[in-house]
C-alpha cells in the first residue's frame, strides 16, 4: 500500500523511461523530439508532486488562520521550466526543419548515409 | 553602482542581446556587442578586485534577504570563471567581426550577435549565482542560444550537429533540474550556502545520493565529459569559427566551474569523495578522456575536428585534478581552465584564419600554408606548443601543477598518463605543422594572409598564452586561492 501511496512518483518514473527510450529508439528527429518533451514532463511533474501537502489546499491566502496551504513555490519554478521546454521544443522543431530542407528527409539513419557519401 | 556590479555583469549582456536583435544593420549590431562584451570585461575585473579587497561580496536581488530571495554570491572562484569567460568574450567579439562577414549572410548578423551576447549572459549568469534554480534558467539561456549559433555554421552538416547538442544538452540540464527539485524535497531551499548548511542532516537518506547522481550526470553531459562528450565533435566543428573559438573556451569552461560549485560548496569535499567516493568514477573517466580523446584526435583530417577531440582530453586533464580532490589538485584544474580557455581560444582562431583564406579547415588543404600564410600559421605553432605543454608556454604551467598534485597524492601512474597524453597531443600539432610547412603548396595558390581583423586577437590571445607562461605568479596564485576558497581551508 506504501507503494501505491506514492502513485505520482510512480507516474515520474514510468513517464521519463517513456520519454527517454523514445529519444533513444526512434531514428525519427521529430518523434526524439517528442521523447524529450515527455521526459521534461515527468521531472515537471516530479517537482508539483514534491510541493503538495497532504490535505492542504491551493495557495491563495484566506482570511481564516487555520487553513493548511499547498507550496506554491515548484509550481512557480516549473512555470520557469515550461517556459524553458517549450522554447527547447521551439529551437528544436526549427533546427528539424532546416534539416529537412536541407537533406529533403528527417530519418536520422538517411542523413547519416547522406553525410557519407562523399 | 559599486555594490549592483553583480547583477549588472549579467543585466547588460541581456540588454545588449535585446538591442541587438532589433538593430538592422550588421556593423552596428556588432558595435554593441563589442561595447557589451568589453564593459562586461571591465565589470569582471571590478568585481574581482571587490571580492579580493573586501571579500565575498553577496547581492541580493530586488532587496529580498536570502534564503527567500535570490542571492548573487561572488567568492575568489567564480570571480575568476567570471573574468575567463568576459575575457573570452571581449577577444571573440572583435575577430568575429571579419570572421562572421564572411561565414554568416548578412541578415543574420545582427541575430548572431544578439544570440551571442545571450549566451554570454547564460554563462555570465551561472557563474554569478548563489540560487540554484537560477543556475538551472541560466543553463538553459546560454545552451539554448548556443544551439542555435552552432546551427548558423554554412555545412549543413551544422544542422545536425546542432540537434544532437540540443538532444544531449537538453538532457542533461532535465537531470541537473531533478537533482534540485530532490535537494528542495529534501531541504525546503534553494540558496547554495542554506542548502550546504542543511544537506549534511538529511545525507543519509537515499534521495540526496540519487539527486547527487542526476546531477554528476547531468553537468558530465554539459562539460562533455568523456564518454559524454558526444555532442562536443560536431559542433565544434561545424560551428562558424568565431563560434568555436567562444563556446570552446568558455561553455565546457562554466560547466567545471558548476561541478566544483556543487561538489565542494554545496555537498561538501567530504560527502562527494568521502561517502559517494567520486574520484573512483572521475580519475578513470579522465583516464579515458586524456588517452582515448587524444588517440581519436590524432586520426582526424580536419583541423577543427582535431581541436574539438582535444578538447575532450583536455577537460580530462581538469578533471583529474578536481578528482584528486586536494587544494593543489583543484587548484591545477582551475588554473588549467584558464590556460586552456586562452590556448583553444589562440588555436580555433587560427582556424577561423584559415577558413576565411582557404575556406577550408581540412588538414589537406592546409599543405604549405606556412608560407602563403606566416602570421596565422606561426600563432598556430606558438599556441600548439602551449597545447602539448612546452615550457614558456600557459601549458607547461597547468601540466606541471597537475603532475605535483598526482605526485604529491603518490599516484606516480597519473602523472605518467599527463605525460603521455601531452606526447600524443605533440603528434596532433604536428600532424598540422608537417602539412603547413613541410608539403609544398598547391600550385598557382592565391592563398593570401588573414586580415589584421582576424590577426590582431589571434595573436593577442597567443601572447597571453606566452605570457602566462613566463609569469604564471598571478594565476598560479589565484587558482591556488580559489581552490583553498571552495575547500574551505586556510578561511
Amino acid at each position: 500500500m506504501r507503494l501505491l501511496g506514492l502513485y505520482n512518483y510512480w507516474i515520474v518514473v514510468g513517464l521519463m523511461m517513456i520519454g527517454f527510450y523514445t529519444m533513444i529508439s526512434r531514428g525519427n528527429l521529430v518523434k526524439k523530439l517528442i521523447g524529450l518533451t515527455v521526459f521534461q514532463t515527468s521531472a515537471m511533474i516530479l517537482y508539483i508532486s514534491v510541493g503538495k501537502v497532504r490535505g492542504g489546499t491551493a495557495p491563495i491566502l484566506l482570511d481564516r488562520a487555520d487553513v493548511l496551504y499547498s507550496n506554491p513555490l515548484p509550481s512557480v519554478l516549473i512555470l520557469t521550466a515550461i517556459v524553458v521546454g517549450v522554447a527547447t521544443l521551439a529551437v528544436g522543431l526549427a533546427l528539424v526543419v532546416r534539416i529537412h530542407e536541407a537533406y529533403g528527409t528527417i530519418e536520422e539513419d538517411d542523413i547519416h548515409v547522406q553525410d557519407d557519401a562523399p | 553602482m559599486r555594490e549592483h556590479l553583480p547583477v549588472l555583469q549579467v543585466v547588460l549582456p541581456l540588454v545588449a542581446a535585446l538591442l541587438a536583435a532589433l538593430t538592422r544593420r550588421p556593423g552596428r549590431a556588432w558595435a554593441l556587442a563589442l561595447t557589451a562584451a568589453w564593459l562586461v570585461l571591465a565589470i569582471a575585473i571590478g568585481l574581482l578586485l571587490q571580492v579580493l579587497g573586501e571579500g565575498v561580496t553577496s547581492y541580493h536581488l530586488g532587496g529580498w534577504e536570502p534564503p527567500y530571495g535570490i542571492e548573487y554570491r561572488v567568492d575568489l572562484l567564480n570571480a575568476f570563471v567570471l573574468l575567463i569567460v568576459s575575457a573570452m568574450a571581449a577577444a571573440v567579439v572583435p575577430f568575429a567581426r571579419t570572421s562572421v562577414a564572411r561565414e554568416i549572410a548578412p541578415e543574420r548578423i545582427p541575430l548572431f550577435y544578439s544570440a551571442l551576447l545571450l549566451c554570454l549572459a547564460g554563462l555570465l549568469g551561472i557563474a554569478v549565482t548563489g540560487d540554484l534554480f537560477n543556475v538551472f534558467v541560466f543553463l538553459e539561456i546560454s545552451s539554448l542560444s548556443a544551439y542555435s549559433l552552432v546551427a548558423l555554421g554554412s555545412d549543413r552538416r551544422a544542422l545536425t550537429a546542432a540537434y544532437r547538442y540540443l538532444i544531449m544538452g537538453s538532457v542533461g540540464a532535465t537531470f541537473v533540474m531533478i537533482a534540485i527539485g530532490l535537494l528542495y524535497a529534501m531541504t525546503g531551499t534553494l540558496n547554495m550556502m542554506d542548502l550546504a548548511a542543511r544537506l549534511p542532516a538529511v545525507a543519509a537518506t537515499r534521495t540526496v545520493p540519487v539527486a547527487f547522481a542526476f546531477l554528476t550526470v547531468g553537468v558530465g553531459l554539459k562539460l562533455a565529459l568523456f564518454p559524454l562528450h558526444l555532442w562536443l565533435p560536431n559542433a565544434y566543428t561545424y560551428a562558424p569559427s568565431a563560434v568555436s573559438a567562444f563556446i570552446a573556451s568558455t561553455a565546457t569552461k562554466v560547466a567545471i566551474y558548476m561541478l566544483l560549485r556543487f561538489f565542494f560548496t554545496v555537498f561538501g569535499a567530504a560527502f562527494s569523495f568521502d561517502v559517494m567516493q567520486l574520484d573512483w568514477i572521475l580519475t578513470p573517466l579522465a583516464l579515458f578522456a586524456i588517452v582515448l580523446a587524444s588517440l581519436a584526435a590524432l586520426h582526424q583530417e580536419d583541423g577543427k575536428r582535431l581541436l574539438a577531440y582535444s578538447s575532450v582530453a583536455q577537460i580530462g586533464y581538469i578533471v583529474l585534478g578536481i578528482s584528486l580532490a586536494s587544494v593543489l589538485g583543484v587548484a591545477a584544474g582551475i588554473l588549467h581552465v584558464f590556460n586552456h580557455a586562452l590556448m583553444k581560444g589562440a588555436l580555433f582562431m587560427t582556424m577561423g584564419c584559415v577558413m576565411y583564406a582557404v575556406g577550408s579547415v581540412k588538414v589537406s588543404a592546409m599543405a604549405g600554408l606556412g608560407r602563403l600564410m606566416p602570421l596565422t600559421m606561426a600563432a598556430f605553432v606558438a599556441a600548439g606548443l602551449s597545447l602539448v605543454g612546452v615550457p614558456l608556454t600557459v601549458g607547461f604551467i597547468s601540466k606541471w601543477y597537475l603532475v605535483q598534485a598526482a605526485l604529491e597524492r603518490g599516484a606516480w601512474p597519473l602523472a605518467l598518463a599527463v605525460l603521455l597524453g601531452s606526447v600524443i597531443a605533440a603528434a596532433y600539432v604536428w600532424k598540422v605543422v608537417e602539412a603547413a610547412y613541410f608539403r609544398p603548396p598547391p600550385a598557382g595558390s592565391e592563398t593570401r594572409e588573414a586580415p589584421l581583423g582576424l590577426l590582431v586577437p589571434t595573436w593577442a590571445l597567443v601572447a597571453a598564452n606566452l605570457y602566462f607562461g613566463i609569469d604564471a605568479r598571478w594565476t598560479a596564485g589565484m587558482a591556488v586561492r580559489a581552490a583553498e576558497a571552495v575547500l574551505g581551508v586556510g578561511r
